[in-house]
Order: C-alpha cells, then structure tokens, then sequence
C-alpha cells in the first residue's frame, strides 16, 4: 500500500513541461497534486475549512446574523400559545418554523431560541469532540499497533488480544453508560466541560483498535522490506527504527484513517447526545437538538436543520477522507 | 473442523469471561474510586430516603461490603446455580441464569432481556434481509456498469447514505411518511405487533424502522461490493473463467461475486451481532421497546445490574457473530481452509 518516503528512485513525471528543470518529487507532492485535480474531494476539504471556520467565529457569526444561542424569545408575536407555543410563521414546507430574515432556520418551539445561532455553536462542541477524540485514538492506536507489528511475538499476542477484547465491547452501549453515571464533578471538572473531557475519552479511548489493526497489518510488512535490513546492519535499534523508519512510512494510511474516523465520531457523538447521554442542554449540540425534535413531528424545521448541519459535515469529511485515499493510494483507485 | 469450532468456542468463552470482569470493574470498581460507598450501592435497592441504618443493613446483607472479587464470583455463580438478594424487607429470588436482579424493575433481568429480543431480533433482522439484497445488488450493478450514469447515481446515494444518521434520517423519516407531513401511509412511532399474533401488523409497523435502517447499511454495503467487485473482477481466475469459455453469468456470480463476498460476510456478521445487542439509536427514534431502549432507561435510572446483564448480551451476540463469520469463510472462500 504505502510506498517509502525515503526511496532513492525519485518518481519523476515524463510529461513534465521540458522547459522546467527534471526534479525528483515527494511522495506528499505527488499526492497534493493529484488530490488538487480532484474536484470533489477538494469541496469537501473546502467545506471542511469552512466549518472549521465558522466553529471558531460562532460569536461573531451569531452576533452579525442571528441572536445569543441562549436568549428565550416567548413573545407572542413570535410563538403561537394556541398551538402549544409553535413558532408562528411557515416559509416554504417548513409549516408553524418563525424563519425570517431576523431567525433565519426559525425559532424552537416553546422556549423560541434562535435555531441558527443554536446550529451554528453546535459546530464548536462537534467539532471539537470529533478531532480530540480522533487524535486520541490515532495516538493510542498507532503507537500500539505498530510496536504489535514491528516487535511481533509475545509483544504482538497481547495487544492483538487486547484489540480482540476490546472490539467485542459493544461501543455505543459502554460509552453510554460510562457518560451517563458521571457524578456532577469529577478530576476538578463540572457540568458540560466534565462531559465534553469524557465524551473524548470515551469515544478516542475505545476507537484505537481499529487504527491499531491497520497500523499493525502495514507494520508487518513493512519489517520485512530491505531498508529496515539496512537500518539494522548500520546498527539501529529496535525505538529508532519504529520511529524513524517505519512511523514516516505509515504517514498515509494513518492520515487517511484519521480523515474518515474523524466523521465518525461527529455520528458518535451526535448519537449519544441525542440519546440524552452526551451534551447537556441548554449547551448547543447537533444531537441534542434532534432529540429534543422528536417532541415536535409537525414543525420539520426543527429536525431539518441540525440535521443537515451533522450531513454536510460528515459528508464533507467522508469526500475530502475519500480524495485524500485516492491521491496518497494510487493503487485503490476505484 | 470439530477441532477449530471446539478451539473458537473455548475462545469465546474466555473473551466473555473478560468481558465480564472488565465490565464489573468498571460498574462496581469504577464508583468506588468516583468516591460511592457500599451504603450509596445498596440506596440504590432500598431507595434513597431510606434510613443510613437501612441502608446500610441492606449493604451487608447483599454482601456490597465484601472485597470485588467476592461480589464477582457471586455474580457468576448466580449465572449458573441462581441467587437468591436479601436485601432487607423481603427475599428476592432469581433462577438461574441469572444475569442480575433489578430492584428497580424488581425483576431477573434475564427474563426482561428474554422479554425485549424479539423486537430487537425482528427489527434487526428484517432491516438485515433488505440492506443485504439492496447494498449487494447494487454494488455488483454498480461494479459491472463502472462510470455509467447508474453507478454515478448509486455510489452519489451510497455517499450520501452513509453520512447520514438514522436518528435524523428516521425522525425525517416519520414527519413525512407517517406524522402526515405531507404523508400518513406508515406506523407512527412505538408501534410493535409481535409476529406470533399478526404477521401482517408486524411487518406493517416495521416496514419503516426497516426500511430506513437498511438504507444506511445498504449504503456502506453497496460501496464495499463494489470495490471488492471492481477487484476480483481484474483477478487473473476471471479472465482464465472467461477463456474457458463459461457464460458471463456464471463468471460474475460464481468468481466473481463468490470472492467479492468474503469482506462482506465478516462485517455483515458483526454489524448483526452488534445489532441483535441493541438497536440503541434506532429503537429510541421509533420508540420501540427492545434492548437498546431497555439499556437507555437502565443507563438513565442507574441501574447496573440491568447495564452488566445488557453488555454481556451483546458481547455475546458479538462473539457468536464473529465465530460464525469464521465458519462462513470457509464455506464461501474455497481458499481458506480451517485448522
């Protein structure tokens, strides 16, 4: 799969414009320019970049376009107290949704705070929890598998077997119950700061075997190539080859497992906040507000938008995941 | 082959007993370090405005002040022989196997595992049967008519599919085609009819929960045969089938399809086996009461028998799927032999 960083034998592109001096490229070079060609994968990196973005600016996207993510708004000029306090307001199929120019995804039902403000800090917490709970797992997991695969053995059966009891943990259930017994306060944290810590624990801590296998799978074959015979005849040891030799030449399928897990986790995180589990309100969470939407089938509004916004970010990072595979994998072009 | 499926058995054996032990830890281990005594255990069964000396009579008589390898080796033994929990005001019984005892819903909670699988089974495996038809087909179409206007629409879908979660998708799902926005053709939310009573009410009240499961799954399931398709079919053995001369037909479905399969049958084992241990996301958006909506209210109310009982079930299911898959293998794949 992964070809060596560090080989001598330069790939050079014969199509090269001949005015230009003939210079070996690197294996990132070559993967960049393809994966510039590939115009869909570059939308969803630009999307990527996009929501990033707007995770970081959320107050003065908010500020500008919308009201604070926590302001009630019960005017009944707003909120309609003969329907149960539905926004009033229908703008195209989005019946009983209060979109205007002054709320622009509508308003909640009953307690009327601004859905857009609300959909986009929900970027922040997704976001967040997605990438550390990502690197978390990459961290743990590349370390471990490619010790697993380099040093084989005794060394090798034990974390296999530790891969092996952990893949057999149903997931969604322990992380589940781990979240949902946290006491109020715990390791001098509280409330949703507490939660966030332990959603990224808990998704991270239980994800690596799955980066383990891989990592751990190439390390097996890379020990066998002849440059780590020539790191070891020059009389590297055992840190400095996992490191220096063989970590450089997993970059890629680490990079591109890291790209598509990192969307599966925002699905994991949305889902335990939508079971209640996760993120608390009033704390604006994608999940969480699918949840609370399941109250209210007749506004589709409600459910639309922090919908959408957990669709377009993980499709996003599903395509820039799937371009990037492409570019760094030649071979599995599909 | 006897001699593998012994071996694989006693395995999984082993993996349940971990399990088991890393659950305990966590759920009886865990608290004791987060700062919960035996007496804060036991309000759990006798109920929080119990007196302390209630409470605490409760915590010794249920052996919560016993060291955790003693609580342990009589949770397993209950598994086998039964238990019997005094817990003060009256003798609870549990036959065996018992999976624990909730004081909460003051009932084994084997019997209301017993009691909540077969709308988890029926839901998953109905939603198994289509996603594994629809996501094979198309992946196979999608494979043999590479780059058509076909196969740039499914793989769009499949894209599109498994970036979508079910909680959205299926509260969607409901507003449209069952809550009358714009549609009132499908059941609404917390409808189940066991099968045993009327299979067409079953099916009637699962067609969407089934339907929109499969989709998501259908979607993974329809990229991952398309790539396998797309390789096997570049195999030499392909092109030594066409130079025997065999029909198109019986080179796709027989080389073809049959190695593309093998990916597809491990991780259809798994996604099964973690299904069958509760359909979590999906029970809760159409209210069905199966195991996943029974682990939510354990998980909600505290209560860890309930929570032990629920993860060993689906570290079972797992197991099994995984040991089966294994023997699936070598059925498919005349290429893996067991030993």
């Amino acid at each position: 799969m992964a070809t060596p960083v560090d080989t001598s034998v330069s790939e050079v592109r014969t199509d090269a414009a001949p005015a230009k001096a003939i210079e070996g490229r690197s294996l990132g070079r070559i993967a960049w320019s393809r994966l510039k060609r590939d115009k869909v994968a570059m939308t969803g990196g630009v999307v990527v970049l996009l929501l990033i973005v707007m995770a970081i600016f959320a107050p003065f996207i908010v500020k500008l376009l919308g009201h604070p993510p926590n302001e009630f708004h019960q005017d009944t000029a707003l909120l309609d107290p003969s329907l149960g306090n539905l926004p009033r307001g229908d703008f195209l199929f989005f019946t009983n949704s209060g979109i205007s120019g002054d709320f622009l995804f509508g308003l909640e039902p009953l307690n009327g705070r601004d859905l857009f403000s609300r959909v986009v800090y929900g970027a922040q917490i997704s976001l967040l929890i997605a990438f550390l709970a990502t690197v978390l797992s990459v961290l743990i997991g590349a370390t471990l598998g490619v010790i697993a695969g380099f040093f084989g053995g005794w060394v090798d059966t034990l974390i296999s077997r530790a891969m092996d009891l952990f893949l057999a943990f149903p997931l969604l259930v322990f992380a589940m119950a781990i979240v949902g017994v946290l006491p109020d306060t715990a390791f001098g944290l509280s409330g949703n700061g507490l939660r966030i810590a332990m959603l990224i624990f808990v998704i991270g801590f239980f994800n690596w075997p799955y980066v383990a296998r891989i990592v751990r799978g190439q390390a097996l074959s890379l020990r066998e190539r002849e440059f780590i015979d020539a790191a070891r005849s020059l009389g590297a040891r055992g840190p400095y080859i996992v490191f220096r030799e063989m970590l450089p030449n997993l970059i890629a399928p680490i990079l591109i497992y890291t790209t598509l897990t990192i969307p599966t986790n925002v699905l994991f995180e949305a889902g335990l906040s939508f079971l209640g589990v996760g993120i608390q309100a009033p704390t604006a969470s994608w999940g969480g507000m699918l949840g609370k939407a399941t109250e209210y089938y007749n506004v589709p509004h409600f459910m639309f938008f922090p919908g959408m916004a957990i669709f377009v970010t993980v499709l996003a990072f599903n395509l820039f995941g799937d371009g990037l595979r492409d570019a760094l994998d030649p071979k599995g072009r599909r | 082959m006897v001699n593998y499926i012994i071996r694989r058995l006693f395995g999984g054996a082993i993996m349940l007993f971990a399990v088991s032990i890393a659950t305990f830890l966590i759920f009886f281990g865990l608290p004791r370090l987060a700062g919960a005594t035996p007496e804060s255990f036991a309000a759990r069964y006798v109920g929080p405005r119990a007196t302390a000396e209630v409470q605490a009579q409760a915590a010794e008589k249920l052996g919560l002040n016993d060291p955790l390898y003693e609580q342990y080796g009589r949770w397993v033994k209950a598994i086998f022989v039964g238990a019997d929990y005094d817990y003060g005001p009256a003798v609870e019984h549990c036959p065996a196997p018992c999976f624990g005892y909730s004081f909460i819903t003051k009932r084994p909670v084997f019997d209301d595992l017993l009691d909540r699988l077969p709308v988890t089974a029926s839901l998953a495996l109905g939603a198994a049967v289509i996603w594994l038809l629809a996501g094979v087909a198309t992946g196979v179409l999608s494979a043999l008519r590479r780059g058509s206007l076909f196969d740039r629409f499914a793989m769009g879908t499949a894209l599109a599919g498994v970036s979508l979660p079910i909680f959205f998708t299926g509260t969607l799902a409901l507003s449209i085609f069952s809550y009358g926005r714009p549609f009132d053709w499908t059941a609404r939310g917390s409808s189940y009819t066991p099968i045993t009573e009327d299979p067409g009410m079953w099916a009637y009240n699962l067609i969407l929960p089934w339907i929109t499961l499969a989709f998501l799954y259908a979607a993974a399931y329809a990229r991952n045969t398309r790539a396998g398709m797309l390789e096997t079919m570049g195999e030499d053995y392909i092109r030594t089938a066409r130079a025997k001369g065999l029909r198109e037909r019986t080179v796709v479905v027989k080389h073809g399809l049959r190695g593309a399969l093998t990916p597809i049958i491990t991780i259809f084992g798994l996604d099964l086996g973690l299904l069958l241990g509760g359909a979590v996301l999906t029970e809760t958006t159409f209210s069905l009461q199966g195991i996943g909506k029974f682990t939510i209210e354990a998980i909600n109310k505290g209560d860890f028998p309930r929570i032990m009982g629920v993860t060993m079930l689906a570290a079972f299911f797992i197991v099994i799927a995984n040991l089966v898959v294994d023997l699936l293998y070598a059925v498919v794949d005349p290429r893996v032999r067991l030993s």
